[in-house]
């Protein structure tokens, strides 16, 4: 059955058969015996793009647009490393980054398939330039 | 020349925190201050030209940032052609839906919200904010710390804020390094105390991102946002990096709630003249224009500097009712200390309290707030029975509920032992029984014995290098014999792959139904509609563990042997010196002691000695047929020789009555019956006497304690009806002796 951003949610009591750890585990075995057996790793336990793309979509559907573009943005992050997240999120702090920089970050989430949060950047960037927000080069 | 009463006052609680006129100039003034912008809103070919009083040019981060992101264009134009007063009306009238005040908000610049809000008085903001919450039922939110950073209390006291109902708990270190320590306490005790609730621990990004990612947290609230550009640089911030920091959260499963708060601007320099409502209304504009679910709002950390200003408690409440007309989630403050007065603290709290938010503050202390490193502490462990009785006098449900003692003891010990078990599979230094024994009845942190600390901090290093997550700690739970708090922390493991607590104002019910502002909205329309507290959940939080049963107090069977005899009808008596002392009808029998203790017999005892010390001789006797102390005094005056009498109702009550008087008239009435001591009643027999013999007779001195009848009310109510139980209609009066001692108890 497909997926309704209007009925299904919450998808984990909902629709369980629609969630998956990132190695592809369904929810339904995320369970006790499964970590007693070792098919549980830590890494496993966070959401996946698809998950949260749903997640805006319920968003979306419940008319809250900014929430909804906020969680497509999320979605695009579950695929960058942690590092990374944190040097851009350190480059968008007050006169981090210079405007190629910020430009080298957005190209660096562009190949990630951040396209979206790659367009965020590249706007601060703009804004940061008019405000005198960037680091002087 | 001095008054005394005004120098009681300036010693008053109160009087330790400082009033202020209103400065705008440096942002001191709660809402309309002279130097806020008209609300304006100017669109050229799709693009704002104008903003508040700013052109594009002048548009300084957060303009900019709104109008990227913030503005509903299509919506823009019909909702600012609304004027202020009707907006205003709208957010009153029941009739009026959420979603459509919702879908005006879109279009609505800062300074218009601001200025609509203001126009609402403090009951039609408690009107707008019940109806404008997002999520149908408030929750609440609770800070656990202690100043030892002990594993064992954090556990223990996480799991009774749990068992309390509290949907999130959250926790911070005095030791950064300590984090993934309480993490890991407040994990485990949280989920031994009700599955489901969610956690945080409040540190630096970087760390907080860490413990996240290890899934030990599940939601931050620590992404502060300010109304003006200096203030939002000054604190290393832009909206972007803010909002992006967000993002990066949710994408390791924390549910992120933005922070901002009337007064941060003015206490940090830089509020460019403008009011503290005004200058939370972008901040919120902002929160929602960043995607942020939720905003914890209500002045925060800087309550104490708006209630300084004139409408500042109007103004936080304006604001809670800006997140919410903005459709974010809101925890709504309460939580740092806003007054030295209590008097002033609660009704401030009514604000939030009455409507019920989200989440009604955004943190209660359930330990002493000595322990509370947060700063906080507004509300604490020793006002958690104010709390759950202000819930039960208003019946309304703010979050919190009772919790028996002896649960209180069985769920910290729960908790204590389970971290203690964690700790000892996990490799960390060890918790002993000592702290474990302490953790379950302390009162705070000085009870629990010193850690070796250089220990905790290594191990805490250790456990992030050895990458341990949540998963690890629900397999220690498991090996330990803690299957069902393991299987919660597993539970919480799964909410994080469904991320379902994502959405709006989400909290997880114990059996893992996730609630939010999506599958369960506010739909308030009016009387009987929305969340009301009624049926099983009125009856849990009406049933304090203190609160006593109406049913045993009035079925009480005494606690001696009756203490008069009765002996056949009463006849007129002829002596002129003569007293009757006429008791009620449960006197002696049903009931044997008075409201403040005294055992009848010493009571009747005194009462004729009195009589006899004046030169009178007293006879006893019973009214049937009444219970009220008038009529059973006048009823004895009647029968006696000297027509003066003594009434005397079981609970103490006494009057002395005269025959010819109307019966509502007397000599003298002792109604404060829980003051009286046997020297009282054997004054009022003295003076019985007296009035008997024709003597002149001062009336008897009694003390006068204004809290006697809030104290014991109940307890006369209860008394006095087993009084009117014991009546017969009709019944004579009969004559009384007292009945021989047999080896009466004390």
């Amino acid at each position: 059955m497909g997926f309704d951003p209007k009925r299904d949610y919450p998808l984990g009591t909902s629709r369980p058969d629609l969630v998956f750890t990132p190695g592809g585990l369904p929810l339904a075995e995320v369970t006790l015996d499964a970590l007693r057996a070792g098919r549980l790793g830590g890494a496993e336990m966070r959401a996946t793009a698809e998950t949260l793309r749903r997640q805006a979509e319920v968003a979306r559907a419940a008319g809250r647009a900014p929430l909804a573009d906020n969680l497509e943005r999320v979605a695009e992050l579950a695929a960058v490393p942690d590092e990374l997240l944190l040097a851009v999120y350190t480059a968008l702090r007050p006169r981090r980054a210079t405007a190629a920089e910020l430009e080298g970050w957005a190209a660096r989430l562009e190949g990630l398939g951040a396209a979206r949060t790659a367009a965020f950047v590249r706007e601060a960037a703009v804004a940061y330039a008019e405000r005198g927000l960037l680091r002087r080069a | 020349m001095r008054s005394r009463r005004f120098a009681a006052r300036a010693r008053r609680a109160l009087r330790r925190e400082a009033l202020l006129a209103p400065y705008p100039d440096l942002g001191l003034v709660a809402a309309a201050g002279p130097n806020d912008p008209e609300p304006e809103l100017a669109v050229e070919d799709g693009r704002v030209t104008r903003l508040d009083g700013r052109a594009a040019e002048e548009f300084d981060v957060i303009d900019r940032f709104l109008v990227a992101y913030g503005l509903d264009l299509e919506v823009a134009a019909e909702a600012m052609a609304l004027p202020d007063a009707e907006l205003a009306r709208r957010l009153v009238d029941v009739d009026v839906p959420r979603s459509e005040l919702v879908r005006l908000a879109r279009g609505l610049t800062p300074a218009k919200l601001a200025r609509v809000v203001w126009l609402l008085d403090p009951v039609e903001l408690m009107l707008a904010l019940k109806k404008l919450r997002a999520r149908r039922a408030p929750s609440n939110q609770a800070h656990v710390t202690n100043l030892k950073e002990s594993p064992a209390l954090l556990a223990a006291d996480a799991a009774e804020a749990a068992r309390r109902g509290f949907a999130e708990i959250e926790t911070t270190v005095g030791v950064a390094r300590y984090a993934p320590l309480n993490a890991i306490a407040l994990l485990v005790g949280s989920q031994t105390g009700r599955p489901g609730v969610m956690t945080q621990c409040a540190v630096e990004e970087r760390r907080n991102l860490e413990l996240a990612i290890r899934g030990l947290v599940t939601y931050a609230e620590t992404l502060s946002v300010y109304g003006t550009e200096p203030v939002f640089v000054d604190g290393d911030d832009t909206p972007w990096s803010k909002a992006f920091l967000g993002a990066a959260y949710a994408s390791r499963g924390v549910k992120v709630r933005f922070t901002s708060g009337t007064g941060s601007e003015a206490l940090m320099g830089h509020a460019q003249g403008c009011s503290m409502l005004y200058l939370e209304a972008r901040c919120l504009a902002l929160v929602r224009a960043a995607g942020s679910q939720g905003v914890q709002n209500g002045s925060i950390s800087c309550v104490a500097l708006v209630l300084a200003v004139p409408g500042g408690t109007r103004a936080i409440l304006a604001e809670n009712v800006l997140a919410a007309w903005l459709d974010l989630e809101v925890a709504s403050g309460n939580d740092a200390i806003a007054s030295h007065s209590e008097i002033r603290k609660a009704a401030k709290l009514m604000g939030q309290f009455l409507p019920g938010t989200d989440f009604v503050t955004s943190g209660y202390s359930v330990m002493p707030r000595r322990d509370n490193t947060f700063g906080g502490g507004n509300f604490d462990a020793d006002d958690l029975d104010e709390w759950l009785t202000l819930q039960r006098d208003w019946q309304v449900d703010a979050g919190i509920e009772p919790l028996q003692e002896e649960e209180a003891l069985r769920v910290r010990e729960r908790a204590a032992r389970a971290v203690q078990a964690v700790f000892a599979e996990l490799g960390l230094p060890p918790v002993s029984d000592e702290e474990v024994a302490a953790a379950v009845a302390a009162y705070d942190s000085r009870d629990l014995p010193d850690r070796d600390r250089a220990a905790d901090v290594q191990a805490a290093d250790e456990l992030l290098a050895r990458g341990v997550t949540g998963l690890d700690v629900a397999l220690a739970l498991d090996r330990r014999g803690f299957p069902e708090v393991a299987e919660a922390v597993l539970g919480m493991q799964r909410q994080r792959v469904s991320a379902d607590y994502l959405q709006t104002a989400a909290i997880i019910e114990p059996d893992g139904v996730v609630r939010s502002a999506v599958n369960d909205p506010n739909a308030y329309a009016g009387p009987g509609t929305g969340y009301r507290l009624e049926g099983e959940r009125w009856r849990l939080l009406q049933a304090l563990p203190h609160a006593v049963e109406a049913a045993d107090l009035v079925e009480l069977e005494p606690d001696e042997p009756p203490v008069v005899r009765e002996l056949g009808e009463a006849k007129p008596g002829s002596s002129p010196a003569e007293v009757v002392v006429a008791v009620g009808p449960a006197f002696g029998q049903a009931i044997t002691r008075t409201l403040s203790g005294l055992r009848h017999r010493d009571v009747l005892e005194a009462l004729c000695e009195g009589v006899r010390e004046a030169g009178g001789v007293p006879r006893l006797v019973r009214v049937r047929r009444v219970a009220d102390v008038a009529f059973i005094g006048h009823e004895g005056a009647r029968l006696s020789g000297s027509g003066v009498a003594v009434g005397l109702q079981s609970k103490g009550t006494a009057v002395i009555h005269r025959a010819d008087l109307e019966p509502l008239d007397n000599l003298e009435l002792f109604g404060m019956a829980p003051l009286y001591t046997l020297d009282s009643y054997r004054a009022m027999g003295r003076n019985a006497a007296g009035y008997a013999l024709g003597r002149r007779v001062g009336p008897v001195p009694t003390e006068l304690d204004n809290f006697a009848r809030a104290k014991l009310i109940v307890q006369t109510t209860l008394l006095h009806a087993r009084e009117a139980r014991a009546v017969v209609p009709d019944a004579q009066t009969v004559e009384l002796e007292l009945a021989a001692v047999e080896a009466a108890p004390a």
